[in-house]
């Protein structure tokens, strides 16, 4: 309203000498005057926050396939990259939903890792039902997520220094239950394992665990996009004290992401089962920040508020195409953990300049 | 209040002997409000004169250790802000309370979006996003606010006024009983104050009443029936605009000046006592 009347509306003869600098310190980015390219573009990125990841995971295929050939896309490789995501990509549901938040989330893996142990010790071991075994594993994830919730909500000690401390806990957790032994494919039972299982698609075996990670997703989109819960959700991580004011009870909503954060790590505990064909306690590795780098990649501001867990999902194919792309291509291992990093700083440079839309 | 008929006005909204401490500050010393029907009363007051601990037990942010707070008569304890709201309450906060990155529809209803009808919205809670938005459309028409052309664009790139615009729509749908308004000019320039000065009045004339909290006195005198004078923690004041000057209130305000002898803080405003 106010940029209209400023620039048409001043005085005829000093007009061009004063109007630039009028605009620069009264007013914001909403004006209509033409906008440079590079606007558009930061608005365009602004507006359709999947634009960035979805490029770059075109551009990321078209490439590749360039360098290592039609093997690239041959569907066993397709299936094969899915089976490497599907991990990385169920644990950045859990993480997308916490860092929408505002927050963050160092505990999932361990989580993930610790109620596999728990499934696996209580089928295998204590001869208890699967599917028992499985429910009692998704509790312990709820309880986990419960307590990382209670601590940020109730004790207000920050996210990332009450999953840090939770990291460590879950860890020794795992360890003990475990007693640091691996639990073998053999005394498992067939439904721990059914993750792993494939069934056929154009000639490629598909695992049930990438089509379940796949569901995830797009269920969990439709919640937040739909449902009164996702919209807490972002309000919440948008403006807390705004949201609280508005009527919204906003520990209920930060306790409740943090325990659905856990049940899904538990979910991942099981497709992490089904993808190593056993237990072990060491398993998991490195998936933790993996999980943050995913979201990140995906578009998800680390701020809280504005993002998408279908971001999340093109981020985790996106390191898992590139791992898999410099790997078929002979590329040292190295240069993926490099590409990643710069992947990594790039999605937060260009959230923090698309963020600046707003003014 | 049957013996004289200019009294039977009551008012919709009192506060008796407000105390809220904070350990060792006391941001309300005994502080009283009245609010009529149908006026506009500004609350003004120096920097820690307890303008904003007064609107916050009036808006349920903040619970007073003392005092009573009546609406239409009956005593009310609000413990959030949620009971002020669903005792018709509506506050407009300074900050605005909006969620930037949210769409205008999305903070219209922030915190009571609506559900689609049946199973789908008391068990899966689903929204209702097309009735939300038409809804909006019909809300931002009613106040003359359609200049902003979506609905569906996010906060965060509209001007100032225009969020505040937002913010003020959003208490205009809801509050049945009473708006506070928590500065709301303090951020804009000349034109877009001039506007939401225009759509304080638009709501007064529907028959809301207003509290407006604000340090600008030319908007004051613009808008307000009474004004309510906030010092050291209490009211000492509460005038009709017309008996006083600016400097006057702004002496009373800095407390150069002490309130005229038999003064009464509870009169009926001016405006509606002669009607």
């Amino acid at each position: 309203m106010k940029s209209v009347s400023a620039t048409p509306g001043s005085p005829a003869p000093v007009k061009n000498a004063e109007a630039p600098a009028q605009r620069r310190v009264g007013e914001r980015l909403d004006d209509q005057p033409p906008v440079p390219l590079l606007g558009k573009i930061q608005r365009q990125l602004h507006a359709h926050p999947l634009l960035g990841p979805t490029a770059v995971l075109i551009l990321a295929c078209v490439v590749f396939t360039a360098m290592v050939g039609p093997r690239f896309i041959d569907p066993l490789n397709v299936s094969l990259i899915l089976q490497q995501v599907q991990i990385i990509g169920m644990v950045g549901i859990a993480q997308t939903l916490i860092i929408l938040t505002a927050g963050i989330d160092l505990s999932v893996a361990a989580v993930m890792v610790f109620t596999t142990v728990i499934s696996g010790k209580l089928a295998a071991e204590a001869g208890l039902p699967a599917v028992v075994a499985l429910v009692i594993a998704l509790a312990t994830g709820a309880a986990c997520g419960f307590l990382n919730g209670i601590l940020v909500t109730r004790f207000r000690v920050p996210p990332f220094i009450s999953t840090l401390g939770t990291l460590s806990i879950f860890t020794a957790l795992n360890l003990l239950a475990s007693g640091s032994q691996t639990i073998k494919a053999n005394v498992l039972p067939d439904l721990l394992l059914w993750p792993g299982e494939t069934f056929r698609v154009l000639g490629a075996p598909v695992t049930y665990g990438s089509i379940l990670v796949l569901l995830s997703f797009v269920a969990v989109a439709f919640i937040l996009k739909r449902t009164a819960w996702g919209e807490h959700i972002y309000a919440v991580g948008d403006n807390a004290e705004g949201a609280r004011l508005s009527g919204i009870r906003t520990t209920r909503v930060l306790l409740s992401v943090y325990v659905v954060a856990g049940i899904i790590c538990a979910i991942a505990g099981w497709l992490l089962i089904g993808r190593v064909g056993s237990v072990s306690p060491f398993s998991g590795e490195g998936v933790n920040l993996a999980s943050i780098t995913a979201v990140v990649i995906g578009g998800t501001s680390l701020f809280g508020g504005r993002g998408n867990v279908l971001g999340t999902l093109l981020g985790a194919l996106i390191i898992g195409v590139f791992s898999n792309g410099l790997t078929l291509a002979g590329v040292d291992v190295l240069w993926q953990v490099f590409t990643t990093g710069v992947l990594v700083i790039v999605a937060v440079g260009l959230d923090q300049w698309t963020r600046k839309v707003a003014g | 209040m049957t013996s004289n008929p200019t009294l039977t006005t009551q008012p919709i909204l009192q506060a008796r002997n407000l105390v809220k401490r904070y350990g060792h500050v006391t941001a309300l010393a005994g502080a009283d409000l009245t609010l009529y029907p149908g006026e506009v009363l500004a609350v003004i007051g120096d920097n820690g004169a307890g303008k904003s601990s007064l609107i916050k037990a009036l808006s349920g942010a903040l619970i007073p250790d003392e005092g009573e707070i009546q609406v239409d008569g009956a005593t009310q304890k609000f413990r959030s802000p949620l009971d002020a709201r669903s005792a018709g309450i509506e506050t407009v906060y300074q900050h605005l309370a909006l969620a930037p990155a949210r769409d205008i529809a999305a903070n219209l209803f922030l915190g009571r979006e609506i559900r689609k009808p049946g199973p789908l919205g008391w068990g899966l809670r689903l929204l209702d996003h097309k009735k939300m938005r038409s809804e909006t459309a019909r809300i931002m028409g009613d106040l003359g606010l359609l200049t902003i052309q979506n609905i569906g664009q996010a906060v965060e790139t509209l001007s100032g006024g225009q969020r505040q615009g937002v913010a003020v729509a959003r208490a205009a749908a809801f509050g049945s009983r009473v708006i506070i308004m928590d500065e709301p000019t303090a951020a804009l320039g000349v034109k877009e104050s001039g506007k939401v000065l225009d759509l304080i009045a638009g709501i007064r004339d529907r028959g809301i009443p207003v509290i407006l909290i604000s340090h600008d006195m030319p908007h004051v005198f613009e808008v307000a029936d009474r004004i309510h004078v906030q010092r050291l923690g209490r009211r000492i004041a509460c005038v009709q605009k017309t008996d006083i000057t600016m400097n006057d209130a702004v002496s009373l305000m800095t407390g150069a000046q002490t309130p005229p002898a038999g003064h009464d803080p509870e009169a009926l405003p001016a405006r509606l006592a002669v009607r």
